[in-house]
């Protein structure tokens, strides 16, 4: 049984069909946009974060604890296989691989240049990270290759290489002994990150360990998930298990926030200027709607007086005033909810072409398009905020409804 | 006539003639301020470029950009001195330098970087390096033929410190390994710690010295007054330097910068359509409520022989002069508030690897523009009046006998 407040503001609302309709709109757009901009801003970290995990940094990397500081090539991961027998067995991983690094001297025929020689595992690491799909000229190292290696495009520019050629490698074993070979170029790779495309070049994990020295050890074991949401716990399962091992102690496990601490804070400080965006908009909203709101209660003085006459206490009318602005909120709210829902998953399947902003965007790792990405999250945030801001609105004609003095409000035309 | 009409009757009403400008007021103030802070982050990451070695123009040999080396360098300096003095306006300064790629090894540690030769007194004009720039030690001097600036992120991965050697190789004129120590003579800080860890500075005599090139440059920074005809002085340059040389403009150096701008402008005019539409919806509400109160009134102007149009433009020049004034006032309120809060500017150090990463600078300085501010107020007039069409149709489509019975 409908209480009689709630069925006379039902009815009132309905009195000016035109106002209510605008009003409900305006909460409506509100709700649309914030949906959309919060699923688009979501969609973009997580395009963000997996194109930079896959490029370089995996979702979590288990290294010796003191590796990170300065990678001295001392800090190794002894027992490799150990550990990847604990990831086999750890449920929830996409793939893992094995990685060792060394600055060196790198040398062509006319050239000499300082980077970053890269070990890596040709197998392993084309299923886990994106490496195999940027080789722009040349191929991919098979799991044979011994003196091969895999270029930037910057770096073979600066190097003067091309496929083919060869390169001469010089820096320092991890025995302390001098570290030389000479490799030649199968691949040359692209990633549209120029730091990357600088940085270095990567030669077979095999070879990399014969060189410099390694005996077998590496330094990173760099693991993809296969969900973003459980990084988290899957690390912390991983972190309990390593510590088990025999060296387990000197090693940590950590993950992308920690290996990149820019990208994360980065997404942090996009997301509040974004709320604080959202947050304007919304008090916009809200002012349209009090607007409306303290029209209608100015234009009903009248009717007011009357009502307070024949004894309608301040509080009923209060209660449905606020009852009237209630049910415009939530019939906007659901009408925003419903369309914002549908226009994101419409651009969540076909995605948001960025061409404009390539250039930019592939500094961060963003190609092509952008994949809002609708979740619990992103669809309650917005109409939220918007509910706690019209019922605010809502609130200020309604207490002054309460002051209203019968007499004079009835002589107001 | 009518615009005095208009003028009154939205005095006659005061209370919401108040509730409507406030809507508008404070749309406006919202797309303003939005604005602002991100011209604020622009200038910043503008500023913070060209302040880091970039400069507004550079001059190099024709190949150098794609290919920095030593071998592409400008021989001819007086050419280049002479061109200069000619083209630049009186204020511009200007600087040369040496720059190559060089790997830097001390006991403990060894990395690539990039070794800038510099005239001390003309670079701290140009760029942030500079006396002021130094956190240990001191700036470079003409006597400090084997001193190196190192940044404090440099200095932390060598574990090294003021006084203490480092080894910097290259390659020299004659395609040898140069290489040679020296002395750290002071550490410096800059906005980003990428510029810390990338830039050493040596003399430029030195590093002449170092790597075999008598009376070569690699590159020429200029900084104009106020930035101003950037494109023309360049061009200006480039004709008068002719073949052999390369004159750049900080738009082509920093094409993601450049990306980022253009970006801007359409994201401006997209937050401004979508705030109107918001506050739209409020401003076709009230000014309805306002012409349905006055339904007798347009119901006897009809019947003493008024024109529909007559109405329509009556209740649109209402609408015009509303939302000429909500604009202004709202204009005037963004100006105070940027510029309170421009004078202490916004800090953003607690977040400062974030920033780093989007290439902010720590400090944002909200500000705006003429065309800002322009834009902003042609959008709202312009579809305030297009959204006030309705309400003005409905007033003038009021038959009159209907309109006087209605009480």
């Amino acid at each position: 049984m409908m209480s009689i407040h709630v069925k006379m503001a039902w009815r009132n609302i309905w009195r000016n069909p035109r106002r209510t309709v605008l009003t409900v709109s305006a909460i409506a757009f509100a709700c649309l946009v914030l949906i959309f901009m919060l699923s688009f801003q979501f969609g973009s970290y997580e395009t963000m974060i997996n194109a930079a995990v896959k490029i370089q940094t995996g979702h979590f990397k288990i290294q010796h604890k003191q590796f990170q500081e300065n990678h001295n090539i001392r800090k190794t991961i002894v027992h490799p296989d150990a550990v990847a027998g604990i990831l086999d067995k750890t449920p929830g991983i996409a793939a893992y691989t094995f990685r060792s690094r060394a600055f060196s001297i790198v040398s062509s025929e006319d050239r000499t240049y300082g980077a970053l020689v890269i070990g890596i595992d040709p197998d392993k690491e084309s299923r886990t990270s994106t490496l195999p799909d940027l080789i722009r000229e040349g191929e991919y190292l098979s799991q044979t290759d011994t003196d091969k290696a895999l270029i930037g495009r910057l770096l073979a520019r600066n190097l003067k290489v091309t496929t083919g050629d060869e390169v001469t490698l010089l820096g320092q074993g991890r025995d302390g002994s001098v570290a030389a070979a000479v490799v030649t170029i199968k691949g040359i790779y692209s990633s549209g990150q120029d730091d990357f495309d600088r940085a270095g070049l990567h030669i077979p994990l095999a070879y990399f360990q014969q060189v410099y020295t390694m005996s077998g050890q590496v330094h990173n074991v760099v693991a993809i998930v296969q969900s973003l949401d459980r990084v988290a716990e899957i690390k912390q399962q991983v972190q309990a298990r390593v510590q088990t091992l025999e060296t387990g102690n000197s090693l940590i496990v950590r993950d992308w926030s920690k290996i990149m601490p820019g990208l994360k804070q980065a997404i942090s400080m996009d997301l509040v200027s974004g709320l604080i965006f959202w947050l304007l908009l919304i008090i916009v909203v809200a002012f349209s709607i009090l607007n409306t709101f303290l029209m209608a209660v100015f234009e009903r003085t009248r009717e007011f007086g009357v009502m307070m006459a024949i004894g309608t206490a301040p509080s009923r009318l209060m209660k449905i005033l606020l009852t009237e602005s209630l049910f415009m909120t939530v019939v906007g709210m659901g009408a925003g909810i419903v369309l914002g829902i549908f226009v994101t998953l419409y651009f969540q399947t076909r995605g948001i072409d960025i061409g404009g902003a390539g250039e930019l965007l592939n500094q961060y790792g963003i190609t092509g398009r952008i994949y809002p990405k609708l979740s619990v999250l992103s669809t309650a945030i917005g109409p939220a905020m918007v509910f706690v801001i019209t019922f605010l609105a809502a609130l200020y004609p309604a207490v002054k409804v309460r002051r209203l003095n019968p007499v004079e409000a009835m002589y107001f035309a | 006539m009518h615009c005095q009409l208009a003028w009154r009757n939205i005095w006659r009403n005061p209370r919401r003639t108040a509730v409507i400008l406030t809507a508008i007021i404070i749309g406006v103030w919202t797309m303003l301020m939005v604005t602002a802070l991100m011209r604020g982050v622009s200038n910043g990451m503008v500023k913070n470029a060209v302040s880091t070695l970039t400069g507004e123009i550079q001059i190099h040999a024709q190949g150098y950009r794609s290919d920095p080396v030593i071998e592409h360098s400008m021989t001819d300096i007086q050419t280049v001195e002479n061109t200069l003095t000619d083209v630049l306006p009186e204020k511009a300064v200007y600087a040369f330098r040496i720059r190559v790629n060089a790997i830097a090894s001390n006991a403990r540690h060894s990395g690539g970087l990039t070794l800038v030769g510099i005239v001390p007194d003309t670079e701290s004009q140009v760029s942030f390096i500079g006396p002021e720039a130094m956190r240990a030690g001191r700036y470079l001097d003409e006597t400090d033929k084997n001193g190196i600036l190192i940044g404090e992120a440099t200095a932390n991965k060598f574990d090294t410190e003021v006084g203490k050697k480092l080894v910097l190789m290259s390659q020299d004129t004659a395609d040898e390994m140069a290489s040679r120590a020296f002395r750290i003579t002071g550490i410096y800080t800059a906005e980003m710690s990428s510029t810390e860890k990338q830039f050493a500075f040596v003399h430029m005599d030195t590093a002449r010295d170092m790597l075999k090139l008598p009376d070569g440059i690699s590159e020429v920074c200029i900084l104009l007054p106020d930035g101003e005809n950037l494109d023309r002085t360049a061009s200006e340059l480039r004709a008068s330097l002719g073949e052999g040389f390369a004159v750049h403009t900080w738009r082509e150096i920093l094409s993601a910068i450049t990306a980022y701008l253009e970006l801007f402008d359409g994201f401006m005019m997209l937050w401004y359509v979508v705030t109107f539409i918001a506050m739209g919806f409020g401003i076709i509400n009230t000014t309805l409520m306002s012409v349905f109160e006055r339904m007798r009134e347009f119901g006897v102007l009809k019947a003493l022989g008024m024109k529909p149009w007559w109405i329509v433009r009556g209740v649109l020049t209402e609408s015009v002069f509303l939302l000429l004034l909500g604009s202004a006032a709202g204009d005037l309120l963004s100006i105070v508030t940027v510029g309170v809060l421009a004078a202490t500017g916004i800090d953003l150090s607690s977040l400062a690897a974030g920033a780093e990463f989007a290439g902010l600078s720590r400090i944002i300085y909200p500000s705006l523009t003429v065309t800002d501010v322009g834009m902003a107020n042609l959008v709202v007039c312009l579809l305030g009046v297009v959204v006030c069409v309705y309400p003005a149709v409905k007033a003038a489509r009021f038959t009159p006998v209907e309109a006087m019975a209605h009480t």
